[in-house]
């Protein structure tokens, strides 16, 4: 049984069917893209592993519970964080205050009223924050402001953000979409890195198909809504349906 | 010590010198001298300083760090004023349980208001607490009048119960005896010192709330409060619920309004529905970012400023302006006196405004920020420097959800 | 019956001035994207246009006239209005009593000149700049306006009379079937109505029939596909600021002689008119115009004696009890449109 399972779900927006039957099983400790051409779903699907849409019909289990109907913070702290398309980070506090956001909230859950604790006497905190700060190669630069980092620093920052929290699942949303050649290596490059020390489960949303061959261990073609094949990497690049899926969208 | 870091600690022992010099730091002109009319060293004005001070230090605690803009604080600070001086007439003149009634039904309205207004942000929220104000006045205008005495103002007569005064309770308000409207006057040289019972009271009041925001501003709460300011997007996907947060802001912020209307029918047993109209709701935002939204000390210095000038701009006329130039040719001593006139005396509001415009366009970061900028021009230092620790007065940029 | 009638003709007037000012803050905030905390005071600026065209007019040359003495003994002064010395007394008297009319003719350059000035001295840089600088700005705007105002005419109310022919009240109800003096009502209240209608309708069909109100309107819409397109939209707005100001100053021309202005009208007017705009929905123009005289009526409604003694104090909250409910049922206003204003 794996750690996040998703069982028929359905989902229609007026006449057009976004989501058709999808079933997917995603295996404890393993890394698993989920691709597919444009329109094919992609976004909805991740909206509704992360409690943003709910589906007409299936159910969507993480951890052997259910995540629908449930707010984003809450899905949070049932262990998923998510990378976003284009880093979401507090870009007017520092980067070390950036770090210290997600390590309480993985302590004092969705709201404690701590107006009245100093911040320098949380020694275990500031210890992980510092920690994890290190771990990214970036606590040189943690008095910094966030929104003053560059690009690729502000993913390095977001990724910290997410893996200081322990997540059980990491939901990575095109985390190399619009960089550079170097960045998206070194992106690669990070993630791969986190999956082996740290065996974190990971669900790639992607579109290119390089990132997906350097990371991917299970790899799920999406199309019109539906899945279309799921199998190694190996398997899924010679597969005639996966490149009719693509060529049909090159030719339309 | 306190719970404050080495830094933080003398910046508070800084700020209780400071507010406990305060009749000897602004009086700084001896009695009868030209200048004398700049001293600022006597109790009324003193103690608006120290109440509009905690006024706007809690605004900021809302404004400054989650960038919530209300429109509608002067509601809580009406009710504090209603609360004391209803204590005062069932009671008698202790200004305890007064004050302490006044936070907590500002908290609790401010928790009735706030949890009905945060379902909305940015303009909508502004209208929303803007809306809650304005009914709140006309309501003490009209139907509350069995509560309010409408526009009357509520006082303390003769015939209230007052059950708690004695034979020798004094007949005015006091803190177990001591009396707010005596003062002290000391003359030494051509100086004279007042030193207030009232403004020691609101002073060391205003020192214990000036502590508790510093502890809020240097707590895991206090950042929370910037990150909702930030980005709720990362906030709520990192696990943390922003709406009890920005409540628990809004309710802070209501009791320290709360508190400082309580304090203002505590020097004066007065409580008025004009209190709680929409221009005090504006003045207290004019105060915190003319000061600096967000900084530690801005708000306090803000509210200072325009209290200072107030009362000293409206007090020059022309005259006074006659005699300061008056060593100027006369056509242009009188084009002087003629182009400063307007802003002078009542044109002070004009004054305000003006200034308040140049600070937002100019000076997003308020007093606070000028005072930095000069720092930095004097002392060569670059502009980028920002490691942690040295944000003695953190400076968030002015972006956030209100959009 | 009639007095509910006469009730709804009530808030009617009120309701005018509310449907436009809350027009002019939607034009703007649809167009530019800007809320304008001082839009209030155009209002106020355009009563005191009537108040200044009251007393142009009434400038006069003072003769001496020593065949009459005044009490002290000197002879006594004689003010002959300009006016009537060039036109003729009768003529020139009666244009000393149209003044609040003629003082349209005032209004609508100053205040397009104000909008315009506006708009390219201080607006235009903050555009980019967040919604609560934007707030924060004007507001400041609004209280340096309105100083100004109060330094040149001070603090109280200046009364400014309609014209003599609208000062009296009509037997409205006469004309729709009721018995005489039922529905009594003020002259100059219709006219306002009348007034409010046409200039609602003069905005909306230059917006509706004319190539530039279709580019502002596409505008408002999309403005970056507009953009694209090589026009230069920002002149366009900068007129339709332009255009808000004057509607609201025009409003403000028209009514003066209903309430007399004083320095601090416009934002006891504004408040209200952006609970109207919140109303109405962010951005909706007919929402604006319909939630103006909704509120109005309502409001008028309110304050029936029947109504008051059923809710003691109804009258004076209605209107943002109004509100409260439409922000949290219906985020969107009565006629807004998707995203605007939204996180």
């Amino acid at each position: 049984m794996g750690i996040l399972e998703v069982s028929n779900v359905n989902k229609r927006f007026g006449g057009l069917q976004a989501l058709g039957d999808v079933n997917l099983d995603i295996a404890q400790g393993t890394v698993h893209a989920i691709i597919g051409p444009n329109g094919a779903g992609k976004s909805t699907l991740l909206n509704v592993l992360i409690g943003k849409l709910v589906p007409d019909t299936g159910t969507v289990m993480f951890d052997g519970k259910s995540v629908l109907g449930r707010k984003p913070y809450e899905i949070n702290q049932m262990g998923i964080s998510r990378v976003f398309q284009t880093p979401e980070i507090f870009g007017d506090l520092t980067v070390f205050e950036n770090m210290l956001i997600p390590c309480f909230a993985k302590r004092d859950g969705t709201f404690r009223l701590h107006a009245l604790e100093s911040i320098a006497s949380e020694k275990g905190i500031i210890e992980k924050a510092e920690q994890m700060l290190s771990d990214v190669a970036m606590i040189d630069k943690r008095g910094m402001t966030a929104s003053s980092l560059s690009r690729g620093d502000k993913r390095r920052l977001e990724m910290a953000m997410c893996l200081v929290q322990e997540p059980k699942l990491l939901l990575l949303d095109e985390p190399t979409a619009g960089m550079a050649r170097a960045d998206t290596n070194n992106t690669i490059e990070l993630l791969n890195h986190i999956h082996e020390s740290r065996d974190i489960t990971m669900v790639i949303i992607e579109h290119d198909m390089h990132v997906v061959f350097s990371l991917a261990k299970r790899i799920t073609v999406l199309a019109q809504g539906s899945p279309l094949v799921e199998d190694t990497p190996e398997n899924i690049k010679g597969h005639p349906k996966v490149k009719e899926a693509y060529l049909g969208e090159a030719a339309a | 010590m306190l719970g404050l870091s080495k830094k933080d600690t003398t910046f508070l022992v800084v700020v209780i010198f400071l507010t406990l010099m305060t009749p000897i730091l602004l009086q700084p002109f001896p009695e009868g001298s030209v200048l004398a009319q700049f001293n600022a060293g006597y109790p009324d004005l003193m103690q608006r300083f120290a109440i509009y001070g905690i006024f706007a230090i809690g605004f900021n605690i809302l404004f400054g760090l989650t960038g919530y803009l209300s429109f509608g604080h002067a509601a809580f600070l009406g009710v504090g004023s209603y609360s004391v001086v209803w204590m005062y007439k069932l009671l008698g003149y202790n200004v305890v349980p007064g004050l302490l009634l006044a936070v907590v039904t500002a908290g609790l309205f401010a928790l009735l208001i706030g949890y009905i207004s945060l379902r909305r942000s940015g303009i909508y929220f502004s209208i929303l607490t803007l809306a809650f104000a304005q009914m709140s006045f006309n309501l003490a205008y009209s139907v509350l009048t069995p509560l309010t005495n409408g526009e009357t103002g509520l006082q303390v007569y003769t015939d209230d119960p007052q059950i708690l005064m004695g034979a020798g309770s004094p007949n005015s308000p006091h803190f177990f005896g001591i009396v707010m409207n005596e003062s002290a006057k000391i003359d030494v040289g051509g100086w004279q010192f007042t030193f207030n019972n009232g403004y020691y009271f609101c002073a060391i009041i205003a020192i214990i709330v000036f502590y508790l925001s510093l502890r809020i501003f240097r707590s895991p709460f206090g950042i929370m409060l910037r990150a909702i300011k930030t980005n709720q997007t990362r906030m709520t996907y990192t696990g943390l619920n922003p709406r009890p947060y920005t409540l628990a802001a809004f309710v802070i912020s209501g009791m320290y309004a709360g508190l400082a209307g309580g304090l203002l029918a505590s020097m004066d047993p007065l409580a008025g529905a004009e209190r709680m109209q929409w221009t005090a709701s504006g003045e207290v935002v004019l105060m915190t970012i003319l000061g600096g939204a967000g900084t530690l000390m801005g708000p306090i210095l803000g509210a200072g400023f325009i209290k200072y000038f107030e009362n000293i701009f409206s007090k020059i006329n022309d005259d006074i302006l006659h005699t300061w130039f008056a060593a100027l040719p006369d056509g242009l001593e009188d084009a002087i006196v003629f182009m400063v006139h307007p802003f002078i005396g009542k044109g002070w509001s004009l004054t305000l405004g003006l200034l308040f415009m140049m600070v937002v366009i100019f000076l997003p970061g308020g007093l606070i920020e000028g005072g930095n900028r000069i720092w930095r021009l004097v002392t060569g230092r670059s502009r980028n420097r920002n490691t942690p620790g040295k944000d003695a007065q953190h400076h968030p940029k002015p972006t956030a959800h209100v959009n | 019956m009639d007095a509910l009638i006469l009730q709804f003709l009530n808030g009617l007037d009120k309701g005018s001035a509310y449907a436009l000012i809350a027009l002019g803050l939607t034009l703007i905030f649809g167009t530019l994207g800007v809320v304008n905390f001082a839009h209030g005071a155009m209002f106020m600026i355009g009563a005191f246009c009537a108040v200044a065209m009251q007393s142009m007019l009434n400038i006069s040359k003072v003769t001496l006239d020593p065949t009459k003495l005044d009490f002290l003994g000197n002879p006594a002064q004689i003010r002959t209005p300009m006016v009537e010395s060039l036109f003729g007394p009768e003529l020139g008297g009666s244009i000393i009593n149209w003044s609040v009319p003629l003082s349209i003719l005032l209004a609508i350059p100053v205040m397009l000149a104000l909008g315009f000035i506006m708009e390219r001295g201080l607006i235009k840089h903050f555009y980019k700049r967040p919604h609560a600088d934007q707030i924060l700005v004007t507001f400041g705007l609004a209280i340096v306006l309105q100083e100004i105002i109060k330094y040149f005419y001070g603090a109280n109310p200046i009364p400014t009379p309609a014209p003599d022919a609208f000062r009296g009240s009509i037997d409205f109800g006469v004309l729709i079937g009721y018995a005489q003096n039922t529905i009594i009502y003020p002259a100059w209240r219709l006219v306002y109505f009348t007034f409010s209608a046409v200039i609602i309708a003069a905005v909306f069909a230059f917006l509706q029939f004319t190539t530039f109100g279709m580019v502002v309107r596409a505008g408002m819409a999309d403005r970056e596909t507009v953009g694209l397109l090589g026009i230069n939209i920002d002149k366009r707005f900068t007129i339709m600021f332009g255009i808000a100001a004057a509607v609201a100053g025009m409003a403000g021309a028209m009514y003066a002689p209903i309430n007399s202005p004083n320095y601090h009208m416009g934002m006891d007017f504004l408040v209200l008119s952006f609970v109207v705009v919140v109303v109405g929905g962010m951005g909706s123009l007919p929402g604006a115009v319909l939630a103006g005289f909704l509120l109005g009526v309502v409001e008028s409604f309110a304050s029936m004696n029947e109504v008051k003694s059923l809710i003691p104090g109804i009258d004076q909250i209605i209107i943002y009890l109004i509100a409260i409910i439409i922000l949290l049922t219906r985020p969107r206003g009565l006629m807004g449109r998707k995203g605007v204003m939204e996180e």
